[in-house]
């Protein structure tokens, strides 16, 4: 292997959000004419790592160097103006315009002030044709599908140029094909000495391309050396550690089955299946945890279960009885209740009190005939906001001043006012810093003590080990293994959830 | 409210300030009456007060209807016409009543009229309503399309002109009708009375209610509420219908005060709605808004253009000096929004 230069380099970085350290202390290498790969759980404090790097967020302590030099960036025009290109997870395009003007979009190619549109069109043509997709780069970008949207959205970091470019789990939306294009062209730029920063959740795709690996975990490195030797054992080990969270130990109090679903189908917009026939049961008292990469359907799964999908199929039973039409307010009504991954854009109204989003679900049990009671309510709020120990200051302030965990337990109040039979929770501990996460693993380990049944989705492996009593994996919409939540080993769960290459979109 | 100390001085200078910029509207009304009191002769006679507060109760009914929507995260720009429609179903009753062909007619009394009134401007809000929550149009047009339709028929129904002399008939028990314009129980007018009932009504709505809690939780987060169960579509329902009404009252009772119908009465009395709700501290976005606000901003509206006209100032004055105080009012409320948002952090903030 032919010598790789430093192009740039994080020393002792730290960055801190208002409530937790997402990063503490990195030092990261970013090495020219390779593919640097960086791997790390949800949260772990990859994308804050790339927003650094990419001029999005600032450090708050540490520095950023170039050839030698410290720089700083303090947006992303400085970033790119230093050749750093990103491509972000979430698309930053425009549906109603055409292909080459999202190409295009804040560095127009002018000719005397007006828009060169020919030439555009040329280059926009030209970076299509490299990425051997054959689309008319007139049309809107509307009409394709998210993985030639996500192509454009490469395209568009390939024509600045970039020496550096960022790619934020590029492949989460494409097909195999596309894939297989996606990395010819990643090869095709790494002999041209660019240095690619290429995150992803799919570890054997990371082994295939990846030059060298680094591994977060909490905000720290945990793992960084050159790729070979590297397997997926070597890589979960970095990523999980050998020290356990803090999770509570499992009761034995598992009783009736309470929630069973059979076949349950949810078509996509796009045609196939987001949700394809997937059964699965829940006994009182049973934490079943769903384990699987982004877009396997797993969140899609709940919200069918709570109604929010007229046109899913299959059948679903509560305590042995039909669970009815898919209407979220019966469903809620019945003992569904949901705790959305999205808190900001699902879970809270941000600029409601924390009492009247607690409470949100379930004014019908403060309400006789018309009135609402607001001294029950409040009595109730109070002894939620004990019972859960939230911190706060009053139930009166805004629920968007609180931190990401109490938030969490305002959300997790808010369904256990329902009453509910059985508890739907997406992704409960993201975007919370570690001793908030513990607290609320020990808060749905004692509700499934008083006999709840617990249905949660995660995408993180030792959260799903360490508190489930059985484990479901999903992939492609598919559940694609059971394991027993005490015997399960972790290589086994990760090789379930990874997305078989004959399986393409 | 009890605050965690940033230093004695520094909370309790932060909280009055806090407390004056809430109370701002209310602080306004104040300012502006004390200061006609002051410069216009009579103004503080009982006969202008009444006059006053008839001519603020007007607006007043509009504003609440439109307080409740605007909470909702959309507006009602169909009220005025509302307003104009339902005077003249008023006064076609009044005069011709229902000719059923074969010289066969029916004949309302003054109650029956009021009913069927309520019943076209509740009809008009729910044509808003199954346009924005079944059809997916979008507020603004859909009710910009209602403004067109109802002011159009109001026009269709006379072909133009005034229904003249609504004095009513005392054969058919009609002639009470000037009674919900001009009579007064107690000293006080009906039209006063009838907006103590619904302001009071609509202030127990929004705070004693389930059905409040959801109008202020679709307009926060829509998606969210009905995650949370609330019935979104419903609830949107219920604020158009309930703003038809109001502009339906108030169609009556500019018919009965002028014993007259016509077919333009009410044109822009939309936007003395709307401004009187963001006066009152309402935010356009949705999830913010309350009722007694509104009333005080109604207050602080009419309050401004009867106090001009009586110093005799030029109406061309008055317009601009309407539009100042609302920008004014918005430009205010924003600052009072950063800066509560930023004492409760800091409250927050000290608590870990």
């Amino acid at each position: 292997m032919t010598d790789h230069p430093i192009g740039l380099s994080i020393r002792d970085g730290v960055k801190v959000y208002p409530g937790t350290r997402a990063l503490k202390s990195v030092d990261f290498d970013v090495r020219m004419g390779a593919v640097n790969v960086l791997v790390g759980e949800n949260g772990a404090g990859k994308s804050t790592l790339m927003k650094v790097i990419a001029g999005v967020e600032g450090l708050t302590e540490g520095r950023i160097e170039m050839e030698g030099q410290a720089v700083s960036f303090s947006t992303k025009i400085d970033a790119e103006r230093a050749g750093i290109g990103i491509v972000f997870q979430e698309l930053n395009l425009f549906p109603d315009l055409s292909i080459t003007e999202n190409i295009f979009i804040g560095r127009e190619r002018t000719h005397l002030g007006h828009i060169d549109r020919a030439e555009q069109r040329r280059i926009a043509q030209e970076l299509m044709a490299r990425l051997e997709q054959d689309i008319d780069v007139d049309q809107p970008l509307g009409n394709l599908r998210i993985g030639q949207q996500q192509i454009v959205e490469i395209a568009k970091a390939l024509n600045e140029k970039a020496r550096i470019l960022i790619l934020d789990e590029p492949t989460s939306a494409l097909s195999q094909t596309e894939v297989d294009v996606l990395f010819r062209v990643v090869g095709e730029l790494r002999r041209q000495g660019v240095g690619i920063v290429y995150i992803s959740h799919r570890l054997e795709e990371l082994i295939r391309i990846g030059d060298y690996i680094t591994v977060l975990r909490d905000g720290e490195i945990t793992g960084a050396q050159p790729m070979q030797g590297v397997d997926i054992p070597w890589i979960v080990h970095a990523m999980i550690g050998d020290a356990s969270k803090d999770f509570p130990p499992r009761a034995d109090t598992i009783g009736e089955e309470v929630f069973r679903a059979e076949a349950v189908t949810l078509p996509r917009e796009a045609g196939g299946l987001a949700v394809d026939h997937v059964s699965l049961s829940v006994k009182a008292g049973e934490i079943v945890g769903i384990y699987g990469l982004m877009g396997a359907g797993r969140s899609e799964f709940l919200e069918c279960v709570l109604g929010l999908h007229p046109h899913a199929g299959g059948e679903m039973w509560l305590d042995g009885v039909p669970i009815g039409p898919p209407d979220v307010s019966k469903r809620i009504d019945r003992g569904v209740a949901l705790i959305p991954e999205d808190r900001k854009r699902d879970g809270l109204v941000q600029i409601m009190a924390i009492r009247e989003n607690m409470t949100l679900s379930s004014l019908r049990r403060f309400t006789r005939g018309v009135h609402l009671s607001l001294k029950r309510e409040a009595e109730t709020v109070r002894d939620f906001v004990a019972r859960l120990g939230i911190k706060i200051a009053s139930s009166e302030h805004p629920v968007s001043s609180l931190s990401g965990g109490n938030q969490q337990k305002v959300v997790i109040s808010k369904a256990l006012m329902t009453s509910p039979r059985i508890l739907l929770m997406d992704e409960p501990s993201r975007g919370i810093d570690i001793g908030a996460k513990a607290e609320v693993f020990r808060t749905m380990r004692s509700l499934a003590e008083e006999g709840l049944a617990i249905l949660f989705v995660t995408s993180d492996l030792e959260e799903v080990t360490g508190l489930s009593d059985r484990i479901i994996v999903m992939a492609r919409g598919k559940i694609t293994g059971k394991f027993d939540g005490t015997t399960a080993r972790m290589a086994d769960i990760v090789e379930a959830a990874q997305v078989k290459k004959d399986v393409a979109a | 409210m009890s605050a965690i100390d940033t230093g004695p001085n520094g909370a309790s200078a932060q909280n009055l300030l806090l407390l004056l910029l809430k109370a701002r509207t209310f602080i306004a009304l104040i300012v502006v009456f004390v200061f006609f009191a002051a410069a216009a002769p009579n103004f503080l006679t009982t006969a202008n007060m009444i006059i006053m507060a008839k001519h603020v109760a007007l607006n007043a009914f509009l504003a609440i209807g439109m307080t409740f929507v605007i909470i909702t995260g959309g507006i009602d720009l169909s009220v005025g016409s509302i307003v104009g429609l339902c005077g003249m179903v008023a006064g076609y009753l009044l005069l011709n009543g229902v000719d059923l062909g074969y010289a066969w007619t029916i004949q309302f009394n003054t109650f029956e009229i009021g009913l069927i009134t309520i019943l076209v401007g509740v009809l008009v809000g729910v044509v808003n309503g199954v346009l924005i929550t079944r059809l997916n149009v979008a507020p603004f047009i859909a009710t910009l399309g209602t403004l067109y339709v109802a002011r159009g028929l109001a026009l269709l129904s006379s072909s133009g002109s005034t229904f003249p002399n609504l004095s009513g008939n005392a054969e058919w028990g009609s002639d009470t009708f000037r009674w919900i314009g001009a009579g007064s129980i107690l000293g006080i007018p009906v039209s006063i009375w009838m907006l103590i009932l619904v302001a009071c009504g609509a202030a127990y709505v929004a705070r004693n209610t389930p059905l409040g809690r959801h109008i202020y939780a679709v307009g926060g987060n829509e998606r969210g509420a009905s995650l949370s169960g609330v019935k979104v579509k419903r609830v949107k329902m219920y604020v158009y219908m309930f703003s038809g009404f109001c502009a339906a009252l108030v169609g009556l009772i500019i018919a009965s005060q002028l014993q007259a119908a016509h077919p333009a009465t009410g044109e822009t009395f939309e936007l003395n709605a709307i401004a009187a709700a963001v006066l009152g501290g309402t935010s356009m976005s949705g999830g913010r808004g309350r009722i007694f606000g509104t009333i005080v901003g109604a207050f602080v509206i009419g309050i401004l253009s009867d106090g001009l006209v009586m110093m005799g100032v030029s109406t061309f004055w008055q317009t601009v000096i309407k539009g100042l105080v609302i920008i004014a009012a918005v430009v205010v409320d924003q600052a009072q929004s950063r800066f509560e948002a930023r004492v409760v952090l800091r409250q927050q903030a000290a608590m870990r």
